[in-house]
C-alpha cells in the first residue's frame, strides 16, 4: 500500500465522505493544517472553511465545505466530525436562552394547555362510550 | 325495512374510516423507511465520536471533563423525555411516559428533585399536566430530526449539569428493535459511563490545538448531543413503524366491522322480504 491515510468526514445527520488520501488540508482554528500520512495523534477544532483532500488515485483534489467541528488525526486515520448546524458560543447561548424562555412561557400558559388536554381526554372518553354502545347494539341484533 | 338505511350509512362511514386508516398506514410505511435510513445515517458519526471520546477519557490528560466525573451524592436528577408530536401511533408514547412517571415517582420518594426536558408534543403536554418542572422543550420536530432545533433544549440540561444544579441526566425514549418491536428505554446520559465508551488500544495522548480544555469541552458537548440526536432519530423510526402497525390493525378491524354489518344488513333485508311474502300469501288465503 502506498503512503496513504484513511479519511472519514461525518456529520451527525449523514456520512459525507470516506476514502484514501495522500494529503489533507483542514481549516483548524489556529490556522490551516496540512496532514500527511503517519501524522502524530492530534485533535483540534476546526472553523468554517474548505477541507481539501488529495486522493490517492486521482489527480485533482476533493473540496468539501464544512461549517465547523472537530478534527482527529491518528497515524493511519483522519476523522472529521463536522457540525450540521452553524455553531458558536454566543449562538448556542442564545438558543439555550430561547429554549428556557419558551419553557417558562409554557409554564405560565399551563392552564390553556390543561384545558386542551382535558377536552381531549373527555372527547376520547365520549368516543369510547359511543363505541361501547355500538358494540352492545350489534350484539342485540 | 326498518333500520336498513341506518345500517347502510354505518357501513359507508366505516368504509370511509378504513380508507383513511389504510392511507395512513401506507404513509407511515414510506416514512418509516426514510426514518430508518436516517437512523442508520447518524450511526457513523456516533461511532467515530465515541471512539474519540474513549481515547480522550483514558488518555493521559491532566484535565478531566465534568461530564466524566461521577458525583457521590445525587440530589437532583434531569430527565430528557422523547415522544412523538402526533398521536395515533399505538402505545408508543404511553409506554415511554409510563416508564418516565414511574421512575420519577421512585426518585421523588428518594427525595430527589427532578428537572425535565421534553422533546415532542405528547411528552411535553403530559409533563405539563403532571406539573413536572419542565426546564426546556422542543415540539414540532417534523419528520426529519435536525441538530439545530435540538441544541438549545439540550444545552439547558447540560448547563444545569455543569453548574451543579443537577447531578445526573437520564434519557427516556423508544428504542427501535425492528418494525414489529419497539421498546421504551431509560438510559443514563450524564455522567458518561466509561464502560459505554470502551477502552482504547494503547496509552498515548493527543496533541491538542489550540488547547486541551477547549477541545475536550467541545468534544464532550458534541458527543452528548449526538447521543440525544441518535435517540431522537431512533424514536422517530419507532414512531413511524408503531403507527404503521396501529393503522394496519385499525384497517383490519374496520374490515371485520364492515363484514359484520353487511351480515346484519342482509339478515334485515331477508327478514323484510320473508315478512312481505308471508303477508301476501296470508292475504291471498283470506280472499280465496
Amino acid at each position: 500500500m502506498a503512503n496513504t491515510v484513511h479519511i472519514d468526514v461525518v456529520s451527525a445527520e449523514a456520512s459525507i465522505f470516506s476514502g484514501e488520501a495522500e494529503f489533507v488540508v483542514a481549516p483548524a482554528v489556529a490556522g490551516e493544517v496540512g496532514i500527511y500520512p503517519n501524522h502524530a495523534p492530534m485533535i483540534t477544532s476546526i472553523k468554517p472553511g474548505a477541507l481539501r483532500i488529495q486522493l490517492a488515485d486521482a489527480a485533482e483534489e476533493v473540496v468539501i465545505f464544512i461549517s465547523s467541528g472537530l478534527l482527529e488525526v491518528q497515524p493511519g486515520m483522519i476523522t472529521v466530525l463536522a457540525d450540521t448546524a452553524i455553531r458558536g458560543h454566543d449562538l448556542d447561548e442564545a438558543k439555550a436562552k430561547a429554549a428556557k424562555e419558551a419553557a417558562m412561557e409554557a409554564m405560565k400558559n399551563r392552564t390553556s394547555d390543561m384545558d386542551y388536554a382535558k377536552a381531549q381526554a373527555e372527547l376520547s372518553e365520549a368516543m369510547a362510550q359511543i363505541q361501547a354502545i355500538e358494540r352492545l347494539r350489534k350484539k342485540t341484533h | 325495512m326498518a333500520g336498513s338505511k341506518e345500517i347502510r350509512t354505518k357501513i359507508k362511514s366505516v368504509e370511509n374510516t378504513r380508507k383513511i386508516t389504510k392511507a395512513m398506514e401506507m404513509v407511515a410505511a414510506s416514512k418509516m423507511r426514510k426514518a430508518q435510513d436516517r437512523m442508520r445515517a447518524s450511526r457513523p458519526y456516533a461511532e467515530k465520536i465515541r471512539n474519540v471520546a474513549a481515547h480522550l477519557s483514558f488518555a493521559n490528560s491532566e484535565y478531566k471533563h465534568p461530564f466524566l466525573i461521577k458525583r457521590d451524592v445525587v440530589k437532583n436528577v434531569g430527565l430528557i423525555v422523547l415522544s412523538s408530536d402526533k398521536g395515533l401511533c399505538g402505545g408508543l408514547n404511553t409506554n415511554v411516559l409510563r416508564m418516565s412517571i414511574n421512575q420519577m415517582k421512585t426518585w421523588e420518594t428518594e427525595g430527589k428533585k427532578i428537572a425535565v426536558t421534553a422533546i415532542g408534543n405528547k411528552g411535553f403536554s403530559f409533563m405539563n399536566r403532571m406539573s413536572a418542572d419542565v426546564k426546556s422543550h422542543v415540539i414540532g420536530l417534523g419528520d426529519v430530526p435536525h441538530m439545530e432545533t435540538l441544541i438549545g433544549a439540550i444545552k439547558v440540561m447540560l448547563d444545569a449539569y455543569t453548574s451543579g444544579e443537577i447531578d445526573q441526566v437520564y434519557i427516556c425514549y423508544t428504542k427501535f428493535i425492528n418494525t414489529m418491536k419497539q421498546e421504551p428505554t431509560m438510559e443514563m446520559l450524564l455522567p458518561l459511563s466509561g464502560e459505554k465508551l470502551g477502552s482504547p488500544n494503547g496509552s498515548w495522548d493527543y496533541i491538542y490545538e489550540p488547547d486541551a480544555v477547549l477541545v475536550i469541552d467541545q468534544l464532550m458537548t458534541r458527543y452528548t448531543e449526538s447521543l440525544v440526536y441518535n435517540a431522537v432519530a431512533e424514536n422517530m423510526a419507532s414512531e413511524q413503524s408503531s403507527r404503521m402497525v396501529a393503522m394496519k390493525s385499525a384497517s383490519d378491524n374496520a374490515k371485520e366491522v364492515i363484514a359484520d354489518l353487511k351480515l346484519v344488513y342482509n339478515k334485515a333485508r331477508q327478514a323484510a322480504i320473508t315478512k312481505e311474502i308471508s303477508e301476501i300469501v296470508g292475504g291471498a288465503a283470506a280472499v280465496s
